[in-house]
């Protein structure tokens, strides 16, 4: 029984991908990935959807640089400073995995009040800030548990030797883990790029590439909400396209991050 | 020189130090910004009220929250329904009975199909789901439905959560001793009393857990669920009628949200409460899971 639960699984969700793929490569074509949106294009005029990649991967990547600066200080502050007082390691952790559980749409509405508290508008610097927040703790979790796999001996080593912490942290823990930070970032890119829930509010949405940090900027997961909502067929196919221009992206990006992890495995000291 | 190393050691120590400051009060920001924009409206009404009407006009100032609560609830007491015996169910298969590259090939696939973004799953339920609940399965109850309903929420919810609550039970069923089910077995235990009585006695609140936070991720989920619903404001207990959960309600009307007064705080209110729920529910049942951590 639990055989035919486990093949009933795989084959609904292998179901699941192959019908965005067919569905998607119908309407895919270069103009898609390639034109930004035309006059009449929600109503099946010309154009495609660059605008929303575009704007996807800005917020991602800044969301990553961003979540990174906060993110590796903070695990190796974890790892290396309060590697001694087990309970507080604990007890963030704790607090970081509740907050890895927290829905994006809070994330959403909370970046939207900060917005106004800082009196933005809409606009690609507030969904950076806002996709950062989301993915913060994974950066964080993630990177973390690369480091905590580090042995001890090395700890020692290096401090024995002379170093201070802060060397200790950024020559030699830091490089150790470094395969695993770059799966964490990874990871938590795809999330950032995946994610629709937190930008609604926060990056608006636009039919142009923005050009500064201040402009609104589209992002794939809506463009694809917005275009599977119009009653227009030929807009509701190019939202397949969309989702699985979106598909692949993710794909690829986790088959990197496998693909580090598993060099990571074989480099480094154990 | 080595003032310069006692300086770098300095402002570095600084730098993380304020990091893991940001995140660490990072929960407590959201809540006291989320409770500062709801603040107006929880001066004009009390919590009771709020949570417990069920008219919804915001023109009229008329906040009540019961429908979306209850409408969260439903969708996501239904996806719990249809994951937990196939969670269950896969994840013995795959850690006790498959052969192991079965499992080796698993491992990533469950893990990339957790990565893939809601919307995708809504994109699915809208060409799949909807069109067969409408054609197929309410002819068949007798009931005629448009097939955006709280069942395709359900669906659609269920199967997103699977490949999150599986991975998380697998982990669970790893961590259970082989020496235990040796025993088990040589003692003239089936290969299924084993898994009944070993296996899943000893992964209990492990299992409990992943189960809860798969609850918790149902609750909070939006778009996918959002896409298929149907988001009617009303209070109806048949599964073929539309719902509108919580967090479909604040992505919603984000739109109109400044033009009416007292609509965003209303929306912050919402968000207050997902958040408020949610964490506690992940605190809860992360809380079980270090507790049998520790054990071990």
């Amino acid at each position: 029984m639990s055989a035919i639960a486990t093949y009933s699984l795989v084959a609904t969700l292998a179901f699941i991908i192959i019908l965005i793929f067919v569905k998607g490569f119908n309407a895919l074509s270069w103009d898609m990935v390639l034109k930004t949106p035309k006059g009449g294009y929600y109503y099946g005029g010309e154009g495609g959807v660059l605008n929303a990649i575009v704007g996807s991967l800005y917020i991602s990547i800044g969301a990553t640089l961003i979540a990174a600066l906060i993110g590796i200080p903070a695990a190796l502050y974890i790892n290396v400073h309060l590697a001694r007082y087990k309970r507080t390691q604990n007890a963030i952790r704790y607090i970081l995995d509740a907050l890895w559980g927290v829905p994006s749409i809070v994330y959403g509405a909370f970046g939207f009040a900060l917005m106004l508290f800082m009196g933005m508008n809409a606009s690609l610097l507030a969904g950076i800030i806002t996709v950062a927040l989301l993915i913060l703790p994974i950066v964080v979790r993630t990177f973390d548990e690369v480091l905590c796999t580090i042995p001890k001996g090395l700890h020692e080593a290096t401090l024995a030797l002379g170093s201070t912490r802060a060397e200790m942290a950024f020559k030699i823990i830091f490089k150790q883990g470094f395969p695993g930070l770059i799966t964490a970032l990874l990871l938590a890119f795809g999330r950032g790029i995946g994610d629709a829930a937190s930008v609604l509010f926060t990056a608006g949405y636009t039919d142009l590439i923005p050009t500064n940090l201040d402009e609104p900027a589209a992002t794939l997961p809506l463009a694809i909400f917005f275009q599977l909502s119009s009653p227009i067929p030929e807009v509701r196919e190019r939202a397949f396209a969309a989702a699985a221009i979106l598909t692949i992206i993710i794909l690829i990006i986790s088959l990197i991050a496998r693909f580090l992890s598993k060099m990571h495995s074989k480099t480094n000291l154990k | 020189m080595l003032y310069r190393r006692k300086v770098i050691d300095r402002v570095s120590t600084i730098w993380m130090i304020v990091s893991i400051s940001i995140i660490v009060l990072l929960p407590v920001i959201i809540g006291i910004g989320l409770y500062i924009k709801a603040s107006p409206l929880l001066e004009i009404k009390s919590l009771g009220q709020l949570l417990g009407s069920t008219i919804w006009l915001p023109n009229e100032k008329e906040f009540g929250f019961l429908p979306f609560i209850l409408g969260s609830l439903y969708v996501t007491l239904i996806s719990f329904c249809l994951a937990v015996p196939v969670c269950l169910l896969s994840a013995i298969y795959l850690t006790q009975f498959a052969p192991k590259q079965f499992m080796n090939f698993m491992h990533p696939v469950i893990d990339i199909l957790a990565g893939l973004p809601s919307v995708i799953y809504g994109v699915w339920g809208v060409i799949v789901i909807v069109p067969f609940i409408s054609n197929h399965v309410a002819p068949f109850f007798g009931v005629k439905s448009s097939g955006y309903t709280i069942l395709a929420g359900g669906i659609v919810l269920a199967i997103m959560c699977i490949p999150y609550i599986l991975n998380m039970l697998i982990e669970v069923f790893n961590t259970i001793p082989t020496g235990l089910k040796e025993a088990s077995l040589s003692l003239g235990a089936t290969f299924w009393e084993m898994v009944k009585h070993v296996v899943i006695r000893r992964g209990g609140a492990g299992i409990i857990s992943a189960f809860g936070l798969g609850i918790a991720k149902a609750f909070g989920e939006t778009m996918a669920v959002m896409m298929v619903v149907g988001n009617m404001v009303q209070i109806k207990f048949s599964l073929f009628d539309a719902g509108y959960p919580l967090p479909a309600l604040i992505a919603n009307n984000y739109g109109e949200m400044l033009s009416i007064p007292m609509y965003d705080s209303a929306l912050m209110f919402a968000a207050l409460l997902l958040f408020v729920i949610i964490l506690l529910i992940n605190l809860i049942f992360r809380y079980f899971i270090y507790k049998t951590k520790s054990n071990e």
